[in-house]
Protein backbone atom coordinates (compact mmCIF):
# COMPACT_ATOMS: atom_id res chain seq x y z
CA UNK A 1 0.00 0.00 0.00
CA UNK A 2 1.04 3.31 -1.13
CA UNK A 3 1.22 5.78 2.05
CA UNK A 4 2.95 9.03 1.85
CA UNK A 5 1.95 10.53 5.12
CA UNK A 6 4.38 10.99 7.84
CA UNK A 7 3.83 11.43 11.76
CA UNK A 8 6.37 14.47 12.21
CA UNK A 9 8.29 17.59 10.58
CA UNK A 10 11.15 15.78 12.39
CA UNK A 11 10.59 12.53 10.45
CA UNK A 12 9.98 14.59 6.96
CA UNK A 13 13.62 16.16 7.15
CA UNK A 14 15.53 14.02 9.12
CA UNK A 15 17.60 12.67 6.24
CA UNK A 16 18.68 15.69 4.76
CA UNK A 17 22.10 15.81 4.78
CA UNK A 18 24.97 18.31 5.27
CA UNK A 19 25.86 19.84 1.96
CA UNK A 20 22.34 19.30 0.48
CA UNK A 21 20.52 21.64 -2.08
CA UNK A 22 17.14 22.28 -0.55
CA UNK A 23 14.40 24.12 -2.67
CA UNK A 24 11.69 26.15 0.17
CA UNK A 25 8.42 26.72 -1.51
CA UNK A 26 6.96 30.45 -1.31
CA UNK A 27 6.41 33.81 -2.00
CA UNK A 28 7.16 35.78 0.81
CA UNK A 29 5.02 34.19 3.66
CA UNK A 30 2.21 32.94 0.88
CA UNK A 31 2.85 29.29 0.54
CA UNK A 32 6.21 29.08 2.99
CA UNK A 33 6.14 25.66 4.59
CA UNK A 34 7.45 27.01 7.74
CA UNK A 35 7.14 24.05 10.01
CA UNK A 36 9.27 22.12 7.65
CA UNK A 37 11.91 24.75 8.01
CA UNK A 38 11.70 25.26 11.68
CA UNK A 39 12.06 21.15 11.84
CA UNK A 40 15.28 21.69 9.48
CA UNK A 41 16.85 24.20 12.05
CA UNK A 42 16.40 21.84 14.77
CA UNK A 43 17.77 18.85 12.76
CA UNK A 44 21.05 20.91 11.97
CA UNK A 45 22.09 20.19 8.26
CA UNK A 46 24.93 22.70 7.65
CA UNK A 47 26.51 23.89 3.86
CA UNK A 48 23.04 23.90 2.60
CA UNK A 49 22.31 25.94 -0.71
CA UNK A 50 19.34 26.59 -0.42
CA UNK A 51 16.63 27.90 -3.50
CA UNK A 52 13.57 29.85 -2.84
CA UNK A 53 12.46 33.60 -4.46
CA UNK A 54 13.35 36.09 -1.08
CA UNK A 55 15.38 35.52 1.91
CA UNK A 56 12.62 35.40 4.62
CA UNK A 57 11.90 37.84 6.97
CA UNK A 58 11.59 38.80 10.55
CA UNK A 59 13.55 35.64 12.69
CA UNK A 60 11.66 32.77 12.04
CA UNK A 61 11.22 30.51 9.22
CA UNK A 62 13.64 30.88 6.07
CA UNK A 63 15.49 34.01 7.90
CA UNK A 64 15.74 31.87 10.81
CA UNK A 65 16.94 28.85 8.81
CA UNK A 66 19.89 31.32 7.70
CA UNK A 67 20.62 32.86 10.81
CA UNK A 68 21.69 29.67 11.91
CA UNK A 69 24.96 29.92 9.62
CA UNK A 70 23.69 26.72 7.53
CA UNK A 71 23.15 27.93 4.48
CA UNK A 72 26.29 28.44 2.51
CA UNK A 73 24.26 29.98 -0.14
CA UNK A 74 21.24 31.34 -1.57
CA UNK A 75 19.66 31.13 -5.17
CA UNK A 76 17.09 33.63 -5.58
CA UNK A 77 15.54 36.59 -7.29
CA UNK A 78 14.42 39.01 -4.33
CA UNK A 79 16.64 38.73 -1.47
CA UNK A 80 15.59 42.21 0.04
CA UNK A 81 12.37 42.72 1.73
CA UNK A 82 10.49 44.99 4.16
CA UNK A 83 11.63 42.83 6.92
CA UNK A 84 14.79 40.64 6.09
CA UNK A 85 16.99 41.73 8.60
CA UNK A 86 19.34 38.31 8.93
CA UNK A 87 20.43 38.00 5.11
CA UNK A 88 21.37 41.48 4.32
CA UNK A 89 24.29 41.37 7.45
CA UNK A 90 25.16 37.93 6.48
CA UNK A 91 25.87 39.12 2.93
CA UNK A 92 27.68 42.20 3.27
CA UNK A 93 30.08 40.55 5.97
CA UNK A 94 30.95 38.15 3.32
CA UNK A 95 29.28 34.85 5.21
CA UNK A 96 26.63 33.75 2.58
CA UNK A 97 26.86 33.50 -1.00
CA UNK A 98 23.93 34.76 -3.00
CA UNK A 99 23.50 33.86 -6.83
CA UNK A 100 20.71 36.68 -8.06
CA UNK A 101 18.67 34.94 -10.80
CA UNK A 102 15.79 36.71 -12.79
CA UNK A 103 12.64 35.43 -11.05
CA UNK A 104 11.26 34.06 -14.12
CA UNK A 105 14.59 32.19 -15.09
CA UNK A 106 14.43 31.06 -11.68
CA UNK A 107 11.18 29.07 -12.41
CA UNK A 108 12.25 28.05 -15.63
CA UNK A 109 15.08 26.95 -14.06
CA UNK A 110 13.56 24.28 -11.72
CA UNK A 111 10.88 23.51 -14.01
CA UNK A 112 13.45 22.35 -16.42
CA UNK A 113 15.11 20.97 -13.70
CA UNK A 114 12.23 18.52 -12.57
CA UNK A 115 11.33 18.20 -16.39
CA UNK A 116 15.34 16.35 -17.25
CA UNK A 117 16.09 19.33 -19.45
CA UNK A 118 19.77 20.16 -18.37
CA UNK A 119 19.91 23.89 -20.10
CA UNK A 120 17.45 26.03 -21.88
CA UNK A 121 18.24 29.47 -23.99
CA UNK A 122 16.29 32.81 -22.64
CA UNK A 123 16.19 36.17 -23.81
CA UNK A 124 15.46 37.84 -20.09
CA UNK A 125 18.50 39.52 -19.03
CA UNK A 126 20.46 39.87 -21.95
CA UNK A 127 22.72 42.68 -22.07
CA UNK A 128 22.81 43.32 -18.44
CA UNK A 129 25.27 41.97 -15.39
CA UNK A 130 23.49 38.83 -14.53
CA UNK A 131 24.07 37.72 -18.37
CA UNK A 132 27.72 37.82 -17.50
CA UNK A 133 29.88 34.73 -18.29
CA UNK A 134 26.95 33.22 -19.64
CA UNK A 135 26.70 31.46 -23.09
CA UNK A 136 24.83 33.64 -25.51
CA UNK A 137 23.34 32.23 -28.51
CA UNK A 138 21.38 34.23 -32.06
CA UNK A 139 17.98 32.66 -32.55
CA UNK A 140 16.21 33.71 -35.51
CA UNK A 141 17.89 37.35 -35.25
CA UNK A 142 17.60 37.65 -31.48
CA UNK A 143 19.95 37.27 -28.69
CA UNK A 144 19.78 34.48 -26.26
CA UNK A 145 21.44 33.34 -22.68
CA UNK A 146 21.74 30.16 -21.75
CA UNK A 147 20.82 29.22 -18.28
CA UNK A 148 20.74 25.87 -16.50
CA UNK A 149 18.53 23.52 -15.47
CA UNK A 150 18.14 23.46 -11.33
CA UNK A 151 17.37 20.37 -8.97
CA UNK A 152 17.83 19.38 -5.85
CA UNK A 153 18.01 16.61 -2.90
CA UNK A 154 15.20 17.75 -1.11
CA UNK A 155 11.95 20.40 -1.66
CA UNK A 156 9.55 21.64 1.20
CA UNK A 157 6.73 22.56 -0.06
CA UNK A 158 3.47 23.69 1.75
CA UNK A 159 0.05 22.55 0.20
CA UNK A 160 -3.80 23.08 1.60
CA UNK A 161 -5.32 20.16 0.39
CA UNK A 162 -3.15 16.30 -0.22
CA UNK A 163 -3.74 12.73 -0.07
CA UNK A 164 -2.20 9.22 0.83
CA UNK A 165 -0.68 9.26 -2.83
CA UNK A 166 0.74 12.65 -2.51
CA UNK A 167 -1.70 14.61 -4.81
CA UNK A 168 -1.84 18.15 -3.68
CA UNK A 169 -4.12 21.08 -4.27
CA UNK A 170 -2.63 25.03 -3.22
CA UNK A 171 -4.35 28.09 -2.10
CA UNK A 172 -4.30 31.23 -4.11
CA UNK A 173 -1.19 32.88 -4.52
CA UNK A 174 1.00 30.48 -2.34
CA UNK A 175 0.91 28.08 -4.67
CA UNK A 176 3.82 30.20 -6.43
CA UNK A 177 7.14 28.12 -6.43
CA UNK A 178 5.75 24.67 -4.88
CA UNK A 179 4.27 22.86 -7.64
CA UNK A 180 7.57 23.31 -9.96
CA UNK A 181 9.97 22.75 -6.96
CA UNK A 182 7.65 18.80 -6.08
CA UNK A 183 8.86 18.15 -9.72
CA UNK A 184 12.81 19.44 -9.43
CA UNK A 185 13.66 17.68 -6.03
CA UNK A 186 15.17 14.04 -5.63
CA UNK A 187 12.36 13.97 -2.00
CA UNK A 188 10.12 16.05 -1.94
CA UNK A 189 8.33 16.60 1.72
CA UNK A 190 4.85 18.28 1.59
CA UNK A 191 3.02 19.88 4.57
CA UNK A 192 -0.66 19.92 3.99
CA UNK A 193 -3.27 21.57 6.27
CA UNK A 194 -5.80 19.01 5.41
CA UNK A 195 -5.53 15.14 4.10
CA UNK A 196 -8.63 13.45 2.12
CA UNK A 197 -9.13 10.13 1.37
CA UNK A 198 -8.36 9.03 -2.36
CA UNK A 199 -10.59 10.44 -4.73
CA UNK A 200 -11.44 13.43 -2.48
CA UNK A 201 -9.45 15.78 -4.86
CA UNK A 202 -11.29 15.20 -7.90
CA UNK A 203 -8.32 13.90 -10.76
CA UNK A 204 -9.67 17.05 -12.95
CA UNK A 205 -8.57 19.83 -10.10
CA UNK A 206 -4.88 18.04 -9.29
CA UNK A 207 -2.53 20.99 -9.51
CA UNK A 208 0.44 18.24 -8.11
CA UNK A 209 0.31 14.82 -9.27
CA UNK A 210 1.75 12.42 -6.39
CA UNK A 211 4.41 11.37 -8.27
CA UNK A 212 6.16 14.04 -7.74
CA UNK A 213 5.80 14.21 -3.78
CA UNK A 214 7.35 11.76 -1.12
CA UNK A 215 6.34 12.45 1.89
CA UNK A 216 2.93 14.15 3.33
CA UNK A 217 2.49 15.58 6.68
CA UNK A 218 -0.60 17.16 8.35
CA UNK A 219 -0.22 20.37 9.97
CA UNK A 220 -4.10 21.62 10.10
CA UNK A 221 -3.08 24.94 11.45
CA UNK A 222 0.20 26.17 10.07
CA UNK A 223 1.48 29.10 11.60
CA UNK A 224 1.60 32.68 10.00
CA UNK A 225 4.86 33.55 9.23
CA UNK A 226 3.76 37.83 9.19
CA UNK A 227 1.99 37.39 12.70
CA UNK A 228 5.13 35.49 14.20
CA UNK A 229 7.36 39.19 12.89
CA UNK A 230 5.14 41.03 14.55
CA UNK A 231 4.63 39.48 17.29
CA UNK A 232 8.78 39.44 17.62
CA UNK A 233 9.22 35.93 18.07
CA UNK A 234 12.15 34.26 16.66
CA UNK A 235 13.16 30.84 16.13
CA UNK A 236 14.43 28.66 18.21
CA UNK B 1 7.35 80.10 -12.15
CA UNK B 2 8.25 76.32 -12.12
CA UNK B 3 5.41 74.54 -13.45
CA UNK B 4 5.63 70.53 -11.92
CA UNK B 5 2.96 69.41 -14.98
CA UNK B 6 0.81 66.13 -14.29
CA UNK B 7 0.31 64.80 -10.86
CA UNK B 8 1.28 61.15 -10.03
CA UNK B 9 -2.66 60.11 -10.50
CA UNK B 10 -2.43 61.85 -13.59
CA UNK B 11 0.37 60.38 -15.07
CA UNK B 12 -1.52 56.96 -14.17
CA UNK B 13 -4.47 58.26 -15.57
CA UNK B 14 -2.46 59.53 -18.84
CA UNK B 15 -1.24 56.28 -19.37
CA UNK B 16 -3.91 54.08 -18.51
CA UNK B 17 -5.88 56.05 -21.57
CA UNK B 18 -3.25 54.56 -23.89
CA UNK B 19 -4.13 50.90 -22.96
CA UNK B 20 -6.80 49.47 -25.33
CA UNK B 21 -9.99 47.70 -23.97
CA UNK B 22 -9.26 43.78 -23.44
CA UNK B 23 -5.35 44.16 -22.60
CA UNK B 24 -3.38 42.00 -20.50
CA UNK B 25 -1.81 44.06 -18.14
CA UNK B 26 1.15 44.00 -15.27
CA UNK B 27 1.63 46.31 -13.10
CA UNK B 28 5.45 47.34 -11.94
CA UNK B 29 5.04 48.76 -8.05
CA UNK B 30 4.73 52.26 -7.73
CA UNK B 31 2.82 55.06 -9.48
CA UNK B 32 1.86 52.13 -12.44
CA UNK B 33 -0.45 50.15 -9.27
CA UNK B 34 -2.69 53.46 -9.56
CA UNK B 35 -2.65 52.69 -13.17
CA UNK B 36 -6.25 50.35 -11.71
CA UNK B 37 -7.71 53.26 -10.56
CA UNK B 38 -8.23 54.98 -14.02
CA UNK B 39 -9.52 52.36 -16.24
CA UNK B 40 -11.47 54.56 -19.18
CA UNK B 41 -15.23 53.93 -19.13
CA UNK B 42 -15.49 50.88 -21.58
CA UNK B 43 -12.97 48.95 -21.42
CA UNK B 44 -11.89 46.01 -19.45
CA UNK B 45 -8.11 45.57 -18.57
CA UNK B 46 -7.14 41.70 -16.80
CA UNK B 47 -4.26 42.33 -14.56
CA UNK B 48 -1.95 39.94 -14.26
CA UNK B 49 0.55 39.81 -11.00
CA UNK B 50 3.32 37.23 -11.54
CA UNK B 51 3.14 35.61 -8.04
CA UNK B 52 0.55 33.47 -9.55
CA UNK B 53 -2.72 35.47 -10.28
CA UNK B 54 -4.66 36.71 -13.53
CA UNK B 55 -7.77 38.28 -12.88
CA UNK B 56 -6.16 40.44 -9.70
CA UNK B 57 -8.94 42.89 -8.28
CA UNK B 58 -8.95 45.78 -6.14
CA UNK B 59 -7.43 45.80 -2.82
CA UNK B 60 -9.25 44.09 0.31
CA UNK B 61 -11.45 45.78 2.53
CA UNK B 62 -10.17 46.07 5.84
CA UNK B 63 -10.25 42.92 7.77
CA UNK B 64 -10.59 40.79 4.74
CA UNK B 65 -6.99 40.01 4.01
CA UNK B 66 -5.85 37.45 3.33
CA UNK B 67 -2.07 36.18 3.63
CA UNK B 68 -2.32 34.03 0.39
CA UNK B 69 -3.78 36.21 -1.77
CA UNK B 70 -0.72 38.67 -2.61
CA UNK B 71 0.16 41.12 -5.39
CA UNK B 72 4.21 40.63 -6.60
CA UNK B 73 4.75 43.69 -3.89
CA UNK B 74 3.25 40.88 -1.15
CA UNK B 75 0.58 43.14 -0.29
CA UNK B 76 -2.87 41.77 -0.09
CA UNK B 77 -4.88 42.06 -2.99
CA UNK B 78 -8.10 40.18 -4.19
CA UNK B 79 -9.26 37.96 -7.10
CA UNK B 80 -12.03 38.96 -9.71
CA UNK B 81 -14.96 36.26 -10.82
CA UNK B 82 -13.46 34.54 -13.50
CA UNK B 83 -9.89 35.07 -12.31
CA UNK B 84 -6.81 32.20 -12.63
CA UNK B 85 -4.03 30.86 -10.11
CA UNK B 86 -1.13 29.03 -11.60
CA UNK B 87 2.32 28.19 -10.56
CA UNK B 88 5.49 30.62 -11.31
CA UNK B 89 6.70 28.70 -14.15
CA UNK B 90 3.27 29.30 -16.13
CA UNK B 91 3.32 32.91 -14.81
CA UNK B 92 6.72 33.23 -16.39
CA UNK B 93 5.02 31.17 -19.76
CA UNK B 94 2.54 34.43 -20.16
CA UNK B 95 5.08 37.03 -19.50
CA UNK B 96 8.62 35.65 -21.47
CA UNK B 97 6.64 33.91 -23.40
CA UNK B 98 4.81 37.05 -25.19
CA UNK B 99 1.35 36.86 -23.76
CA UNK B 100 1.61 40.17 -21.75
CA UNK B 101 0.51 42.94 -24.02
CA UNK B 102 1.60 45.54 -21.76
CA UNK B 103 3.52 46.06 -19.21
CA UNK B 104 3.88 49.29 -16.57
CA UNK B 105 6.85 50.26 -14.70
CA UNK B 106 8.56 52.79 -12.85
CA UNK B 107 12.26 53.76 -13.63
CA UNK B 108 15.37 55.20 -12.64
CA UNK B 109 16.72 55.84 -15.80
CA UNK B 110 15.83 55.19 -19.49
CA UNK B 111 17.93 56.10 -22.72
CA UNK B 112 17.65 57.30 -25.41
CA UNK B 113 17.47 53.84 -27.06
CA UNK B 114 14.74 52.66 -24.97
CA UNK B 115 16.94 50.91 -22.27
CA UNK B 116 15.53 50.59 -19.31
CA UNK B 117 17.73 50.97 -15.54
CA UNK B 118 14.85 49.90 -12.80
CA UNK B 119 16.36 47.37 -10.30
CA UNK B 120 19.56 48.68 -9.50
CA UNK B 121 22.00 52.04 -8.04
CA UNK B 122 24.87 49.46 -8.62
CA UNK B 123 25.99 51.41 -5.35
CA UNK B 124 28.58 48.57 -4.00
CA UNK B 125 26.77 47.98 -0.38
CA UNK B 126 23.23 47.31 -2.06
CA UNK B 127 21.68 44.43 -1.64
CA UNK B 128 21.02 43.47 -5.33
CA UNK B 129 17.53 41.92 -6.03
CA UNK B 130 16.07 41.85 -9.50
CA UNK B 131 12.62 39.74 -9.50
CA UNK B 132 10.77 39.61 -12.04
CA UNK B 133 11.76 43.30 -14.17
CA UNK B 134 13.95 41.45 -16.57
CA UNK B 135 11.31 38.82 -17.37
CA UNK B 136 9.40 41.18 -17.80
CA UNK B 137 10.81 43.72 -20.26
CA UNK B 138 12.36 41.17 -22.36
CA UNK B 139 9.15 39.26 -23.09
CA UNK B 140 6.13 41.44 -22.44
CA UNK B 141 4.97 43.28 -25.71
CA UNK B 142 4.69 46.46 -25.47
CA UNK B 143 6.33 48.68 -21.93
CA UNK B 144 5.15 51.69 -20.53
CA UNK B 145 7.29 53.64 -17.86
CA UNK B 146 5.74 56.12 -15.83
CA UNK B 147 8.24 57.89 -14.05
CA UNK B 148 9.04 61.70 -12.86
CA UNK B 149 10.63 63.95 -15.40
CA UNK B 150 13.97 64.55 -13.32
CA UNK B 151 14.98 63.28 -10.04
CA UNK B 152 14.28 64.74 -6.64
CA UNK B 153 17.71 66.70 -7.32
CA UNK B 154 16.64 67.80 -10.67
CA UNK B 155 18.91 65.14 -12.47
CA UNK B 156 17.41 64.21 -15.38
CA UNK B 157 16.07 59.92 -15.78
CA UNK B 158 16.05 60.43 -19.29
CA UNK B 159 19.27 60.47 -20.66
CA UNK B 160 21.67 59.24 -23.61
CA UNK B 161 23.08 56.20 -21.63
CA UNK B 162 22.14 54.43 -18.82
CA UNK B 163 24.44 54.76 -15.44
CA UNK B 164 22.51 52.71 -13.44
CA UNK B 165 22.83 48.71 -14.18
CA UNK B 166 20.13 47.35 -17.13
CA UNK B 167 17.06 46.00 -16.52
CA UNK B 168 16.63 45.53 -20.41
CA UNK B 169 18.11 47.04 -23.79
CA UNK B 170 16.28 49.08 -26.13
CA UNK B 171 13.08 47.76 -24.22
CA UNK B 172 10.78 50.78 -24.07
CA UNK B 173 8.42 51.25 -26.00
CA UNK B 174 6.79 54.93 -24.19
CA UNK B 175 7.46 56.97 -21.18
CA UNK B 176 4.85 58.60 -19.31
CA UNK B 177 6.52 61.60 -17.53
CA UNK B 178 5.21 64.70 -14.77
CA UNK B 179 5.69 66.64 -18.36
CA UNK B 180 4.97 64.71 -21.20
CA UNK B 181 4.11 61.06 -23.14
CA UNK B 182 7.50 60.55 -25.44
CA UNK B 183 7.76 57.53 -27.77
CA UNK B 184 10.91 55.78 -28.25
CA UNK B 185 10.93 55.43 -31.78
CA UNK B 186 14.10 54.19 -34.39
CA UNK B 187 14.54 57.95 -35.43
CA UNK B 188 14.74 58.73 -31.28
CA UNK B 189 12.91 60.19 -28.60
CA UNK B 190 9.09 61.48 -30.41
CA UNK B 191 7.17 63.52 -27.78
CA UNK B 192 3.19 62.51 -28.77
CA UNK B 193 1.84 64.85 -25.77
CA UNK B 194 2.60 67.62 -23.19
CA UNK B 195 1.14 67.98 -19.79
CA UNK B 196 -1.16 71.45 -19.72
CA UNK B 197 0.76 74.26 -19.25
CA UNK B 198 3.99 72.45 -20.91
CA UNK B 199 5.78 73.52 -23.59
CA UNK B 200 7.86 71.22 -25.79
CA UNK B 201 10.88 73.74 -25.32
CA UNK B 202 10.38 73.55 -21.27
CA UNK B 203 10.70 69.35 -21.63
CA UNK B 204 13.68 69.75 -23.56
CA UNK B 205 15.55 72.05 -21.27
CA UNK B 206 15.32 69.43 -18.63
CA UNK B 207 15.89 66.61 -21.08
CA UNK B 208 19.36 65.68 -22.12
CA UNK B 209 18.82 64.03 -25.32
CA UNK B 210 17.10 65.72 -28.74
CA UNK B 211 13.71 65.52 -28.77
CA UNK B 212 11.24 65.53 -31.56
CA UNK B 213 7.66 67.55 -31.42
CA UNK B 214 4.99 64.90 -33.17
CA UNK B 215 1.76 64.91 -31.56
CA UNK B 216 -0.95 63.54 -33.60
CA UNK B 217 -4.29 64.99 -33.04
Amino acid sequence: MIDKTIASAADGVSDIFDGSTVMIGGFGEAGSPIELIHALIDHGASGLTVVNNNTGSGHVGLAALIETGNVRKMICSYPRTANSMVFPDLYRSGKIELELVPQGSLAERIRAGGAGIPAFYTQTSVGTVLSEGKEEREFDGKTFVMERGLKADFALVKCRCADRFGNLLFNKTARNFNPIMCTAANITIAQTEQIVELGGIDPEHVVTPGIFVDRVLLLENPAQESKLVAEGITYP
Amino acid sequence: MNPQGWTREQMAQRAALDIPDGSYVNLGIGIPEMVVQFVPEGREFIYQTENGLLGMGPDPQPGHEDPDLINAGKKPVTAIPGAAFFHHADSFVMIRGGHIDICVLGAMQVSASGDLANWSTGASDAIPAVGGAMDLVAGVKTIFVITQHQTKNGEPKIVEHCTCPLTGKGVVDRIFTNLAVIDVTSEGLAVRDLAPGISFDYVQERTPVSLKLDIKK
